[in-house]
């Protein structure tokens, strides 16, 4: 047998009885990453479906003195609590800061005079910006008193015999172009992150195993002592490594065509292009990356001491990933051919292109494959020189 | 024969070896005396190739370590301290990846894993995880594991620590055997009456000198003590004497 082969053989045998690097390969991508991705656009819906349609309950103080407003309000779904313990401004902040409202509005005592007279009439919202749960709600409240306000200002211009538009010179009109399927991209733009993350979780453990691990345990001298170069050795553990990711990252897109059917896209407007096909795809752009990410995390465990120490780095480099993902997100960066010289930026942004649909550069696709590969073998360089090291027996 | 000369080894200020030198020919067991720290697992891990030394040259079966070490790999059985074994792997599995490392073919591992498992009596441990094995099984596989090439250079690192009278007995009995067989068999021990008990020819090493060689008889005569444990302890005081002297 070819020594590669053997030591490749033996790492996903000895592995693969081992629960804790199961669990990681097996569990995490594929049940938890979809698990908390449907969670989380779940709870995304959630606010924004409600926030918009729900009827809403505010303690209003002094609502009593304001019929028209009320009546206002409630043609539009918002509804004075009747029975709320504020009275003023401070029991109102202290009642929003203690959770027990996520808001409240206080309309104040010469509400009804000020607004007979020429005086503006003064309304205050209480709210917590940092709480995001109502800032929807927050908004639409706000929203529904500045409308209020705005009809009884049309009004009296024009029983004051001027037309309202005077004073509205400019009218913004908002019109969104985005298809259905490329806004759902930017909720789905998170998947690839999963996926990521699945490639390196699914070979973490093997990594810190067939390294720190093999020294810790001592059966890395006796190893040492075969007639099989250290390159072969080095060469044998990350193919075991890369086998774990590439089963890791397969499981993770199955689990994420199971799950993605079930979430409530349509209320977003959206639809989900997630096909066997783009699935498929995803793989083949992801399979350069499970390599780049098998060298760089063996090359990382094996300058560390122990297995702990090698944990405590690999679980940084889980985050190095996202920087990219994140940055292509924020700022909204189209696919091109410069970027796919960044790997995770290019996988991330041609898997968000296969999702949304849109038309896909086979160059491209040559390009972060060739360009991931690259950084890889560069890796593999490293790596095995550091293997070499005399220092390698701690 | 296994040829050491001048060696010497450094890591980073401490001198480990400072120039020691012995030969262990075939067809004998050597033992390799020496108190904790005295270089003797430094010296085997240059011969098992695992290190490089500073100055100084080893030699296996005529070829020199750091020359071309996958020759010397080939040769050679080692068993360093501590089996490191594979706690997931069975015993059998333990023993044949080594085989197939060696680049054994199926058939040919298939026999000798048999022979083995025979010899050294491990028939009712072959199939079981070595996370569960004692000390005495754990080292017993670890050696069969080191035997799978046929070496014609064995290398031991404190072979017997951890182990009970029988377990220690048993080991006694293979390395006769593979002594009769024309091994050259080369073990560190701290313990005098352990190398008295298994070697033929005893070396001792402290402070990365030689301090003493020769068999247990020759030795007794040197120092003029029937009690071997006295010499050691003379041996080793003497080379610490001379340290002091050069330093």
């Amino acid at each position: 047998m070819n020594p590669i082969a053997a030591v490749c053989r033996k790492e996903i045998i000895d592995n693969f009885r081992d629960r804790r690097t199961m669990f990681s390969t097996l569990a995490f991508g594929p049940i938890f990453a979809p698990l908390m991705f449907v969670a989380m656009i779940q709870i995304v819906v959630d606010r924004t479906v409600s926030a918009v349609e729900q009827q809403l309950t505010v303690p209003i103080v002094g609502i009593e003195a304001a019929e028209n407003l009320e009546a206002f309000l409630a043609a539009r779904g918002i509804d004075p609590d009747p029975e709320h313990g504020i009275i003023d401004l401070d029991s109102a902040a202290i009642a929003v800061a203690n959770g027990e409202y996520g808001y409240a509005v206080i309309i104040e005592d010469s509400f009804a005079d000020n607004l007979g007279g020429d005086e503006p009439a003064r309304v205050t919202i209480i709210f917590d910006r940092s709480n995001s749960r109502d800032t929807e709600r927050v908004q639409r409240v706000q929203s529904a008193i500045r409308a209020y306000g705005e009809r009884i200002g049309s009004l009296r211009l024009l029983a004051r015999g001027v037309n309202p538009a005077v004073v509205r010179p400019i009218i913004v009109d908002a019109y969104d172009i985005s298809t259905a399927t490329g806004r759902s991209a930017l909720v789905l733009g998170i998947l690839t992150y999963f996926l990521l993350f699945a490639v390196l979780m699914g070979g973490m453990y093997l990594a810190i195993d067939t390294t720190a691990g093999e020294r810790e345990r001592k059966s890395l001298e006796p190893l040492l002592t075969i007639p099989v170069s250290r390159t072969s050795l080095l060469l044998g553990k990350v193919a075991a490594t890369v086998t774990f990711m590439l089963v890791s990252l397969a499981l993770t897109l199955v689990g994420f065509g199971i799950a993605l059917p079930y979430l409530p896209l349509d209320e977003l407007g959206m639809t989900s292009g997630f096909t066997p096909i783009t699935a498929v795809f995803a793989f083949f752009l992801l399979a350069p990356f499970a390599v780049l990410g098998a060298f760089l995390m063996t090359l990382v465990a094996s300058y560390t001491k122990s297995y702990k120490e090698a944990q405590t780095w690999l679980g940084l480099l889980l985050i190095v990933p996202t920087l990219p993902v994140a940055l292509a997100t924020i700022m909204n960066v189209r696919p091109t051919q410069a970027l796919m010289w960044v790997p995770s930026m290019s996988q991330h942004l041609l898997i968000t292109e296969l999702i949304k649909q849109g038309p896909i550069d086979p160059l491209m696709m040559a390009q972060s494959v060739i360009s991931t590969l690259f950084y890889a073998g560069l890796l593999s360089l490293i790596a095995i020189k550091l293997y070499k090291r005399e220092a390698l027996l701690g | 024969m296994i040829e050491v000369s001048a060696l010497e080894k450094s890591f980073g200020k401490v001198r480990a070896l400072k120039g020691v030198s012995f030969e262990a020919p075939r067809g004998r067991i050597t033992g390799l005396l020496g108190p904790n720290g005295a270089g003797k697992s430094t010296c085997l891990r240059i011969l098992s190739t695992v290190m490089t030394a500073d100055a100084g040259t080893a030699s296996i079966g005529g070829i020199d370590v750091a020359a071309d070490s996958l020759a010397v790999r080939r040769l050679s059985g080692v068993l360093p301290h501590g089996s490191g074994l594979y706690p997931q792997l069975t015993a059998i599995e333990n023993i044949r990846y080594y085989g197939d490392l060696h680049g054994l073919g199926r058939k040919a591992l298939d026999t000798r894993v048999a022979e083995l498992v025979e010899r050294l009596d491990l028939s009712e441990i072959a199939n079981r995880r070595a996370k569960g094995f004692s000390q005495g099984e754990r080292t017993k596989v670890a050696l069969a594991r080191a035997l799978v090439n046929k070496p014609e250079y064995l290398l031991l690192d404190e072979p017997t620590s951890g182990l009970d009278v029988m377990a220690t007995r048993d080991l006694r009995q293979w390395l006769t055997e593979l002594r009769e067989q024309g091994c050259c068999i080369l073990l560190s021990s701290h313990v005098m009456q352990e190398i008295a008990a298994l070697a033929d020819q005893i070396v001792i090493i402290a402070h990365g000198r030689l301090a003493a060689s020769g068999t247990p008889a020759q030795l007794a005569e040197q120092y003029g003590e029937d009690d071997l444990e006295q010499v050691f302890v003379d041996a080793v005081n003497s080379a610490e004497s001379r340290t002091g002297a050069t330093a």
